[in-house]
């Protein structure tokens, strides 16, 4: 059922990217009209927007897109917070509706851990890796500093003589 | 030829030709020549990727000497071929199929030229063209190695290459005919009609095949088992030659990126971009690396997995871009089943070159010893820091794949991800970089560095500190990027003067080595680059409006005006154009022509932003629709430090060239053969 219902949310997609390619205007995302009067408002609208995918292009966020779609998205986040949702009130509401794919930045939760903690965690075993190999180096240095190996003071010693 | 092929574009011609001309036949013919010289060239990789490895193997100097001529010949082939294609785009020969789709004879002729690798075919040639050239090289510069070491790495260098050729010939050939030539083309993309853009892959298939060398090499050692301080002599000038192209290539797509898409963004951690910035990112480990095991002869088997690695990522980065796995910005032209096909030549070269590496990668004993505090250690945290922020975009870029494959969510990964996960990374190698590159090798004394570098870091936080009370707002990220642009600099600055020894006579900089001049440069441009960043998204200024004509508005310090909209033609579109005076203090500073273009052939409106260049601030005007009340729409934006960011990139690569100047690449060749062998004290 869920691939079936993901295909056809694709040939949404892709219907809707055939029909918005040529509708869409080539200047901009955010138009004079959308802008809401308090600026505070306005800015949380704008951070919002920069975080969320305009679900019909490719990698691009709302805040950038010129597509239909993008423009309709930003008038729902800016209603949400007209209304008096918070930032995360509004982007439930988004999810709810479009699902996880309209966040650019992925929810820290389940499977996503794995997306969050894989560069941390590989960068403290390289770091040990690291520190192991530094130290394995420098462990390394103690015998040969000591002095010359046996065969190197004998050539040492016939050198001597014969100079 | 001469003469009478100039005309063979134009219908008249086209039609006759056949009753009539002889002349323009053999025009037609090149191409079919290319064709030839095309599959000659396959054969020509096929025998110099086994012959050599087999001479190589039983010592037959015959069998090994092969590698040198066929390199050169596989070059000469593949660059006929090329220049054949050139020829097809240049006079406009509709039968090509390729042409047709991508060119028009109405364009201009640096987009008819740069038409030529604006589309998957071409740029896959232009792929093996490079390949093959590198190839060539390394026959040509390598008089000085081992004869089998030479016909090893050119052997394998030669196998990529097959394997690059029968996916042209088989899946994307760039010499097919259409049976009746149309009249005219379908026209590039015309955001790719761009003098950025026409130069952006050259140099990133520079930089990403030249790491094929590097590949070659460290193929080369597993299979002859060595690993020495010569090998990391040979392979650095390559490393940094790649790096420097692939800077390059980054930096103009960036900038394309700013100045054509309209909004000012620079960078979007698009899976196309990050698949070149993952090799980017490995090369500047492995050229650091490269540098122990020349030096010190330690880190050797960590070197060559780089080696293997950052042309794996490479081939990654060709397969992303390629098969349209990951869809994007860039899909300008994918194909899922050539997608399986590179997918096969990745796994096939990265997979074996790993299991050669397993088996082999033990025999390679390091020999330098040195302590935990020393260039050693600093350039291991180099390697960790870098090595790790590439996996950190690899992890990204892959995720939704991964999550639509095993836990059927669609998801995307996109910037805001990026900018918290990996400038992490980038903020600690700022930080370290002035110290690591101050300690000396083998045993550093921490404290003298340290003492030495005090100046620096006081100005730097004092920089901080003056640019956190200046802004509005508590944002960190620009003052930040201020201390670490300072501090990455400063260091540079005392590393060189420290160069010069205890007297501190500054008039022996201009007699050190080229490749500390190259080093304090490349650090002193990643420094700028990353204040160019910070400023830029701390410090922006964006006003959005609608705009009546010969009404004056503000934005930030600056005045602007729109005095008039006209309608311009181009040479191939249709252009509304605005006239935009900017004012600073009543003085007009700027006039600007924001456009709207409209080419008629790809049915493509594209914008044209205007741009007022400044050391320290862009002023970025972009012109949208008309409104009903006679006003137009407009976007201005005051971007500082701007172009910081690619004056960064640039000194980076300067620096990269600097280095590769350097006096010791270029005795080495001939030094080499007399050269000690290893062990026995020089008298």
């Amino acid at each position: 059922m869920t691939r079936l219902r993901n295909l056809l949310r694709l040939l949404v997609v892709v219907l809707c990217l055939a029909v918005a390619m040529p509708m869409s205007s080539p200047a901009f995302a955010v138009q004079p009209d959308e802008v809401l009067d308090d600026p505070a408002l306005e800015n949380r609208a704008r951070e919002l927007s920069k975080g969320l995918r305009c679900v019909v292009c490719q990698n691009e966020s709302i805040d950038e897109s010129n597509a239909d779609l993008a423009r309709e998205l930003r008038l729902v986040v800016r209603e949400r917070l007209v209304v008096g949702d918070s930032d995360e009130q509004v982007l439930d509401y988004l999810v709810a509706r479009y699902g996880e794919f309209v966040l650019l930045k992925p929810r820290t939760d389940g499977w996503n851990m794995i997306l969050w903690l894989s560069g941390p965690a590989l960068f403290l075993l390289a770091l040990g890796v690291g520190v192991v190999y530094v130290r394995g180096r420098a462990s390394a240095a103690a015998p040969t500093e000591v002095g010359l190996s046996d065969d190197e003071a004998a050539r040492l010693k016939e050198i001597l003589k014969n100079s | 030829m001469g003469p009478a092929c100039d005309n063979v574009n134009t219908p008249k011609l086209r039609n006759t030709l056949a009753v009539n001309s002889v002349g323009p036949i053999l025009c037609l013919m090149v191409t079919e020549l290319g064709h030839f010289a095309l599959i000659l060239a396959f054969l020509v990789a096929i025998v110099q990727s086994i012959v050599p490895l087999v001479g190589a193997h039983k010592r037959w100097p015959g069998w090994m000497a092969v590698a040198e001529p066929a390199a050169t010949v596989q070059f000469l082939l593949t660059a006929f071929a090329f220049a054949a294609l050139t020829y097809a785009f240049v006079t406009s020969d509709f039968s090509l199929r390729l042409v047709w789709l991508n060119s028009h004879s109405a364009k201009p002729m640096i987009y008819k030229i740069s038409g030529v690798w604006g589309n998957h075919e071409g740029s896959m040639l232009l792929w093996v063209l490079i390949l093959t050239l590198f190839g060539a090289m390394a026959a040509w510069f390598g008089k000085g190695l081992p004869p089998t070491l030479r016909a090893r790495v050119l052997a394998v260098q030669s196998a990529v290459a097959v394997a690059f050729f029968a996916f042209i010939i088989f899946t994307s050939n760039p010499f097919l005919r259409l049976v009746v030539p149309p009249f005219d083309g379908q026209d590039l993309n015309p955001l790719l009609q761009d003098p950025g853009l026409a130069f952006h892959p050259p140099f990133l298939y520079l930089g990403y095949v030249g790491l094929s060398i590097c590949f070659s090499f460290a193929v080369a050692a597993l299979i002859e088992g060595r690993v020495d301080a010569a090998w990391g002599r040979w392979v650095r000038p390559w490393t940094l030659a790649a790096w420097v192209f692939l800077t390059i290539g980054i930096a103009l797509g960036s900038w394309w990126a700013y100045y054509e898409l309209g909004w000012g963004g620079f960078w979007f951690w698009d899976p196309v971009e990050n698949a070149s910035f993952m090799p980017w990112l490995l090369a500047a480990a492995l050229l650091h690396s490269a540098i122990v095991v020349e030096k010190r002869e330690a880190l050797k088997s960590w070197t060559i997995l780089l080696a293997i690695l950052a042309f794996g990522f490479s081939l990654i980065g060709t397969f992303i871009v390629r098969s349209g796995l990951l869809t994007s910005v860039h899909a300008f032209a994918n194909d899922p089943e050539r997608g399986v096909f590179i997918l096969m030549i990745m796994v096939f070269f990265t997979g074996g070159a790993l299991t050669l590496y397993a088996f082999r990668a033990t025999a390679m004993e390091a020999k330098g010893v040195f302590g935990v505090a020393s260039r050693e250690s600093a350039l291991v945290a180099n390697n960790v820091i870098l090595a790790v922020s590439c996996f950190v975009v690899f992890v990204g870029t892959m995720w939704p794949v991964v999550a639509e494959m095993f836990f059927d969510t669609k998801l995307s990964v996109g910037a805001p991800f990026f900018n918290m996960a990996f400038t992490p990374f980038m903020v600690v190698l700022g930080l370290l970089l002035p110290l690591g590159s101050m300690l000396s090798w083998k045993r550093a004394k921490v404290d003298r560095a340290i003492k030495q570098l005090v100046p620096g870091f006081i100005l730097s936080v004092l920089l901080l500190g003056l640019f956190w009370t200046m802004q509005t707002g508590t944002s960190l990220l620009g003052p930040v990027g201020v201390f670490l642009a300072a501090w990455v600099i400063s260091g540079a600055v005392v590393d060189l003067i420290n160069r010069t020894g205890q007297t501190r006579d500054l008039s022996r900089l201009l007699r050190l080595p080229r490749s500390d001049w190259g080093k304090a440069t490349a650090h002193i441009g990643f420094g700028i680059t990353m204040v160019g960043i910070a400023g830029l998204m701390a410090w922006q200024e964006e006003d959005i409006r609608v705009a009546q004509i010969g009404e004056p508005f503000q934005v930030g310090d600056f005045e602007l005006e729109l005095t008039a909209v006209n309608q311009v033609r181009g040479p191939n579109y249709f252009s509304t154009m605005g006239d935009v005076i900017v004012r600073s203090d009543g003085e007009q500073i700027a006039f600007l022509n924001p456009e709207k273009r409209n080419y008629p052939v790809a049915q493509m409106p594209t914008t044209e932003a205007a741009i007022d260049y400044r050391f320290l601030r862009d002023i970025y005007v972009v012109i949208g629709d008309p409104q009903d009340d006679g006003g137009w729409v407009m976007r201005t934006y005051v971007k500082p430090l701007a172009n910081w960011i690619w004056a960064g990139a640039l000194l980076m690569s300067l620096g990269g060239v600097l280095s590769l100047t350097d006096r010791r690449y270029r005795v080495a060749a001939g030094a080499r053969r007399q050269s000690t062998p290893q062990g026995v004290p020089a008298e």
